[in-house]
């Protein structure tokens, strides 16, 4: 039954090969859709490859909240021949996949190029709308209009800005917000190009206009000016990266790895203004490292990586943890696994990673941001508490937040607080028996920062006494074990239940939904077309994974009705730590382990297969 | 940073102020006493406040250097002294940073390191602990080992070369350095001073003898007992060695002064060159950080009023 999302957004998708401008122009469009006033979301799908490959990016734009795909395809634009039709003619035996012809809806449109000279029947569907266009003349006759005729060749790259011009041209869009976007996305030096893409766009938009007479179903409109709101168009990584700057980020280190390095870049880009250092390391082994020399000399450092880096990281996390210091928060930007697996595709596998990321037993916080909004505070609120209680912290991440694009509202700012913890100010400057690890209650020690007179302190990766020495002594094993353990309790109490998790929804309901992540933004979508089965919705998201908030958890699931949870990994991870920390086990498992996110469609036809099969586990993958 | 206690600029600090009263567990003759002691030493003779001086180390016998000097100390991961040390140092920019850990610890697991430090340049000292056996576990081989020799407590002789340490540094791009002998505190000490006094990353090699495992690089054996003269050969004895680079822009002179130096490192067992191999200005990773934020100039990272940045123009951008 389609519900008011489904029967009102648009869902656009351009194609081609990687590194040939695509996402330079889906971008564009983002931001022409943004401004007139449409909410926005869009992701990105590409190989693990610099130049050729097929990527493709998704832009799905309604009058009403949008934060999901679906698999249809209103209007689909395709540079080459692979968007199309996939690449079976080159990889005969594993082909990739099947282009997205298949995927576009009925009565939707395909735009592409007429060079490519395919015979209608080639499309195998009678129910679509084709628009071929002459990328290259049209092109030609959008240069020769700015004056500079004949060098369609050096400006081939504006093939992606004719096929834009082309899809507003067909789709009815208000053309001047696509060329206001034009204009602000080539600025200063780029002025010129900004004008030959305008031109380009302008021409292409009247071609299709004027050469096609059928229009497709579904069609593209700005809201009425007067309803436009304000909103910027946000990247996750991004939203992490000027999270952290607030929060007084000192120093990051990173490695590169798909897909943590954006943000790291975004950091090395806007970092110096705001003083803050990134360096690039030569492992990340050296990255986590450094970042704990930093965090113990009192400066709130963080390092960003993947699933591949974190392993290397193991060492030095629990080094972090057993010296007590102060951080440092990791950034685990979740990519496919294991080993190498799936670099630049999504995944929600290494929950259980994050959850056990060394050796022995030692206290730590992971939290699992599942929006823009809560990524910004989860990163903001990480160095607290990473200095409150001198633990490390994970930030949990996937690429798929990465990389996809929101349009939202201006994050509320006025409240974030800055606690650097518990500082020891030294009485005396010879020293005044200060002791760095002193036994407390609550486990947090005082902390000095090096440099102080009188604060001087030792530790060590071994076990160590009160003043940091090495020790292998029974009773002060046993007293340090509990000191460091009781910072977990500390935490457990101290942080705000808003913090730990949200149940969306009403309190109780027929179906609760359970899921973690970025499948947020999916399953809240997903929710009204479940309801739409005559069931009431609920949706816990869990956010804070250590501690874990067992006693709610526990609470909200033993009263539900029925239980599903979604997760982007083979073996239920959040499932099984449910099912450790509270002894419930959910009733059904929909899971999906493909790399790729999940659409809405694959949510709710994910539900309704467990449900009405009774099946304990499904998994879905709609190519 | 909050500084409550007054700094007590004019009073010199004594010896006695460098040592801690953690009682020293390594095994009685050492060679790791003669480094320790020429560490405090040195600290002593720069007067470093103690408080304005980290002591960071790897895992092994020279890992416990930290807990016996009373400064701030990190005693850390097997390999890993050098990036903790370096992001101590780009934290505070104020201390001295001395970075210790042995010849298993820098040449084999923390091989990549001890390359990259090279190369990064970070305003510290690095000293390797050098007896060519991993002695905590036992006395095992270490990289340093060379081929052919057998340490009592290996089955077999090793198979494999040594490396030259000092070689892989003027590669790596170190801007200082150096090698000690750690019976021979005096030099020690003056090295050690000089590493210290160094801008840039300075590397200081020490030969050290573990008198429980290696039975075959013992003090008689560096004294030359057996062949009626020592081994240790003082670099600064000859009045041609000139390890310093005068001009920095000088490709030839860098090469000419490498070059010596590396025919120097490869001397014959009977030969040990020690002293200042190499030294060169070049600007510090430090320094350039401070071009593109320039308050690093004056004040350490930890200083600068990092709470209340306005992160609105970042938004915008995005608008």
């Amino acid at each position: 039954m389609p519900t008011e999302l489904s029967r009102r957004e648009f869902s656009w998708v351009l194609g081609g090969p990687q590194g040939g401008g695509i996402n330079a122009s889906a971008e564009i469009y983002a931001k022409a859709l943004t401004r007139g006033g449409l909410h926005v979301f869009a992701n990105i799908e590409f190989h693990s490859n610099i130049m050729g490959k097929h990527s493709y990016y998704r832009v799905t734009a309604a009058p009403i909240p949008v934060r999901s795909h679906v698999d249809d395809i209103h209007m689909l634009v395709a540079l080459d021949q692979e968007s199309l039709f996939g690449d079976a003619a080159e990889r005969k035996h594993y082909p990739s996949h099947t282009g997205h012809v298949h995927q576009v809806a009925p009565g939707g449109s395909i735009v592409y190029d007429a060079d490519l000279k395919i015979e209608p029947a080639q499309f195998g569907r009678g129910d679509i709308h084709l628009y071929p266009i002459p990328f290259f003349e049209v092109l030609e006759e959008a240069l020769k209009a700015v004056g500079k005729g004949g060098q369609s060749r050096k400006y081939i790259v504006m093939r992606n800005t004719v096929a834009l011009g082309a899809s507003i041209g067909v789709a009815g869009y208000d053309e001047e917000l696509l060329f206001e976007a034009i204009r602000s996305e080539f600025k200063g030096r780029k002025a010129e190009a900004a004008e030959m893409n305008v031109a380009a766009a302008r021409a292409a938009a009247a071609y299709a206009r004027s050469h096609f007479d059928a229009r497709p179903d579904r069609r593209l409109a700005p809201v009425p000016i007067e309803q436009r709101k304000n909103r910027m168009l946000i990247k996750g990584f991004q939203a992490v990266g000027i999270a952290k700057l607030r929060a007084g980020l000192g120093l990051q280190t990173y490695y590169p790895i798909s897909p943590a390095t954006d943000e790291s870049v975004y950091l090395e880009a806007k970092g110096p203004q705001y003083q803050c250092t990134v360096v690039q390391c030569e492992d990340e082994i050296a990255s986590i490292n450094m970042a704990i020399g930093a965090a113990h000399m009192g400066v709130r450092a963080a390092t960003s990586t993947a699933g591949p880096g974190f392993a290397l990281m193991s060492e030095g996390f629990g080094f972090a943890a057993i010296t007590e210091a102060p951080g440092p928060v990791v950034f685990l930007w979740q990519r496919g696994g294991p080993s190498t697996g799936l670099p630049t595709r999504t995944e929600q596998a290494d929950l259980q990673f994050a959850l056990h990321p060394a050796h022995g037993d030692f206290p730590h916080i992971v939290v699992a941001p599942g929006d823009i909004e809560e990524s910004f505070m989860d990163s903001f609120e990480s160095f607290n508490w990473a200095d409150r209680y001198q633990v490390p912290v994970v930030v949990l991440l996937e690429k798929f937040l990465a990389s996809s694009l929101f349009s939202s509202e201006p994050i509320d700012m006025s409240k974030l607080q800055i606690d650097r913890g518990f500082i020891y100010q030294p009485a005396d400057a010879d020293g005044d028996g200060y002791r760095r690890h002193a036994i407390t209650a609550d486990g947090v020690s005082p902390r000095t920062l090096p440099g102080m007179p009188g604060g001087i302190f030792s530790t060590t990766s071994d076990e160590h006494d009160p003043e940091g020495h090495i020790t292998e002594g029974i009773e002060n094993r046993i007293a340090m074990m509990r000191k460091r353990m009781a910072k977990l309790q500390t935490a457990a109490k101290e942080i705000p239940a808003a913090s730990k998790f949200t149940l969306h929804g009403p309190r109780q309901a027929d179906l609760t939904l359970v899921a973690w992540g970025a499948t947020k933004g999916a399953i809240l979508d997903a929710m009204s077309e479940l309801e739409a089965d005559g069931r009431t919705v609920n949706f816990l998201q869990i956010r804070l994974m250590r501690p874990f908030p067992a006693d709610a958890v526990a609470a909200i699931l033993r009263s539900a009705r029925l239980t599903v949870l979604i997760e982007n990994n083979y073996s239920a991870q959040l499932g099984a730590l449910i099912a450790e920390q509270t002894g419930v086990a959910l009733d059904h498992h929909v899971l999906k382990y493909d790399g790729r996110p999940f659409s809405r469609n694959e949510i709710v036809e994910g539900v309704r297969a467990a449900l009405s099969e009774q099946r304990k586990e499904v998994m879905v993958s709609h190519a | 940073m909050p500084e409550t206690a007054a700094a007590p600029a004019s009073k010199k600090f004594s010896l006695q102020q460098y040592k801690t009263e953690v009682h020293v567990d390594w095994c009685p003759g050492c060679g790791d006493f003669g480094i320790l002691s020429s560490i405090q030493q040195a600290l002593f003779q720069l007067q470093l406040p103690p408080y304005k001086v980290a002591m960071i180390s790897g895992i092994g016998c020279s890992g416990k250097t930290p807990h016996y000097i009373d400064t701030y100390g990190l005693h850390t991961l097997h390999g890993r002294a050098l990036p903790v040390a370096t992001g101590a140092k780009l934290a505070n920019n104020q201390l001295t940073v001395v970075a210790v850990g042995g010849d298993g610890d820098g040449y084999g697991i923390g091989a990549g390191y001890f390359l990259n430090s090279g190369r990064r340049n970070i305003d510290m000292t690095y000293i390797v602990f050098n007896n060519g056996v991993y002695g905590l576990t036992k006395g095992q081989a270490s990289p340093t080992l060379a081929k052919g020799l057998k340490t009592k407590s290996m089955p077999d002789p090793s198979i494999q070369e040594g490396i030259n340490p000092i070689a892989v540094a003027l590669g790596a791009g170190y801007t200082w350095i150096g090698r000690g002998y750690a019976l021979d505190v005096k030099s020690l000490v003056s090295l050690i001073v000089q590493a210290i006094n160094h801008k840039g990353t300075s590397f200081l090699d020490v030969f050290q003898t573990c008198p429980v495992y290696n039975d075959l690089r013992t003090k008689e054996w560096y004294a030359g007992e057996d062949i009626g003269r020592t081994r240790i050969r003082r670099l600064d004895a000859d009045p041609t060695w000139n390890p310093v680079v005068a001009d920095a822009s000088s490709i030839e002179e860098i090469v000419e002064k490498k070059t010596r130096a590396l025919h120097a490192s490869y001397e014959s067992g009977d030969n040990l060159a020690v002293g200042v191999f190499y030294s060169i200005d070049l600007p510090t990773y430090d320094d350039q950080l401070a071009t593109k934020v320039p308050a690093l100039k004056e004040h350490p990272l930890v200083d600068l009023p990092l709470y209340q940045r306005d992160v609105q123009p970042l938004f915008d951008e995005l608008a």
